[in-house]
């Protein structure tokens, strides 16, 4: 049975945390509101850039000098996947659901024969991994020191990636992130960049109109392709930054919660022991007045 | 009188401008190009330059663009740029930084390809510093 010290200690103890969650809680919203904004501005570009690849694309069917970022080179012998996590922890299962994900599929790649190679954005997603996979991160990316990303930090990882691919150094790539559906609704997603995969369906009534390219198909697409993958990467580090605020705010909310009922539930017993104590010295008093 | 028409300039972290503008100066990599209303579908990258936009009103305004590339279709035109700044907030000293990061590359360049590659970017950066320091 704690003492009513002890019980004291633990309710202020917990109110000490309340205030940091709380307070965490409330960063976590603000800087969401920041991610989101970031992330719903960067949207036009990368709608545009899918359709201006939709329409190239189409004057590129059915020919087959289509440039490699495309096309593929021809096997699926090795993967490389891009493991895009937080850089701290305490935002729930952010984390460890992308990197969760990214262990089943390196595990199934595997168990296919494949190689797989893996690239970790972020310090958290690298933690996870390396228990089972240490041997085949190639790098960890570390963007710690990066306040809001810009498009600069995409760009830097997608040069790597490219000159990696031009070397030959994997076949497929495969790109892992949070999408970003709501605050409490975050689901880790692989998409695949390498060889690129184009937008279905989104062909719009002037991909049939004959366009005039300055320099020709070729060049544009080769011009295109690599810049698309940078867009996407960048892409999928905004949705991560809100991804990653939004679950940390639903962590923090339930923790601020939790806390409160603990308080609730110490301050009960806390008052039920303090009353029990007053009747206990009142009986000794009374019984040691009636024994006179 | 030129009719106006959609004209839409987005950089990968905002959309810069989307309204009716009576013509724009764009700096195609083979050639300045100009853009009016129901201008044929035409699609060109963009080398370094300067991107000149005739609002509605009369009013020109001018953006420093790098890396990208321009589509005109039936919509519009649409300017798809690395890097887009209106050049009243371009300072010169960011520009510097863009020649020097270039001069570099110019260094470093290994084969005659890419070395090639880094000397247009370095004259076409030069070019604009040079036409901005003469405004």
């Amino acid at each position: 049975m704690p003492s009513l010290k002890d019980l004291r200690n633990r309710i202020a103890s917990v109110k000490a945390t309340q205030k940091i969650t709380k307070a965490m809680k409330m960063v976590a919203a603000a800087k969401l509101r920041r991610a989101q904004e970031a992330a719903e501005a960067a949207r036009p570009y990368a709608e545009r850039m899918d359709q201006v690849l939709a329409n190239i694309a189409v004057a590129f069917e059915g020919r087959d000098d289509a440039p490699k970022l495309m096309s593929g080179t021809g096997h699926d012998q090795v993967h490389l996947l891009i493991v895009a996590t937080a850089e701290r922890g305490l935002c729930g299962g952010f984390n460890s659901s992308i990197a969760k994900l990214a262990r089943e599929r390196a595990r199934s790649l595997i168990a296919q024969g494949k190689e797989v190679k893996i690239l970790c954005v972020g310090k958290k997603g690298y933690d996870a991994i390396k228990r089972e996979f240490g041997k085949l991160v190639l790098r960890t990316i570390e963007l710690r020191g990066v306040k809001s990303i810009g498009y600069a930090n995409a760009a830097e990882i997608a040069d790597l990636v490219l000159s990696m691919y031009d070397k030959g150094e994997f076949d497929v790539c495969t790109l892992m992130y949070a999408e970003f559906k709501s605050v409490i609704s975050q689901v880790p997603t692989a998409l695949q960049i390498i060889p690129a995969k184009l937008p279905e369906g989104k062909v719009s009534s002037d991909a049939a109109q004959v366009y005039e390219y300055e320099p020709d198909e070729a060049e544009i697409l080769t011009d295109i392709l690599p810049r698309n993958i940078a867009v996407q990467i960048f892409r999928a580090l905004l949705e991560n930054a809100a991804s990653e605020q939004g679950a940390r705010m639903s962590a923090m909310d339930n923790a601020t919660r939790n806390a409160g009922d603990m308080i609730k539930k110490l301050t009960l017993k806390y008052n039920r022991q303090r009353q029990a104590q007053i009747t206990k010295e009142l009986i000794e008093i009374i019984s040691g007045a009636e024994a006179l | 009188m030129a009719q106006p028409f959609q004209f839409e300039l987005v950089s990968p972290e905002r959309l810069l401008v989307s309204e009716k503008v009576l013509e724009v100066t764009v700096p195609g990599s083979e050639g300045e190009f100009g853009v009016l209303k129901d201008h044929s579908p035409f699609m060109s990258t963009v080398r370094p330059g300067l991107l000149k936009v005739r609002k509605d009103g009369g009013q020109v305004v001018e953006f420093f663009v790098r890396g990208g590339f321009a589509d005109v279709n039936g919509n519009g035109l649409t300017v798809l740029a690395e890097m887009a700044v209106p050049v009243t907030e371009l300072k010169a000293d960011v520009l510097a930084q863009h020649v020097k990061d270039a001069e570099e590359d110019v260094a470093d360049a290994r084969d005659d390809a890419s070395r090639q590659k880094a000397e247009m970017l370095l004259s076409q950066l030069r070019e604009i510093q040079a036409a901005l320091k003469a405004a």
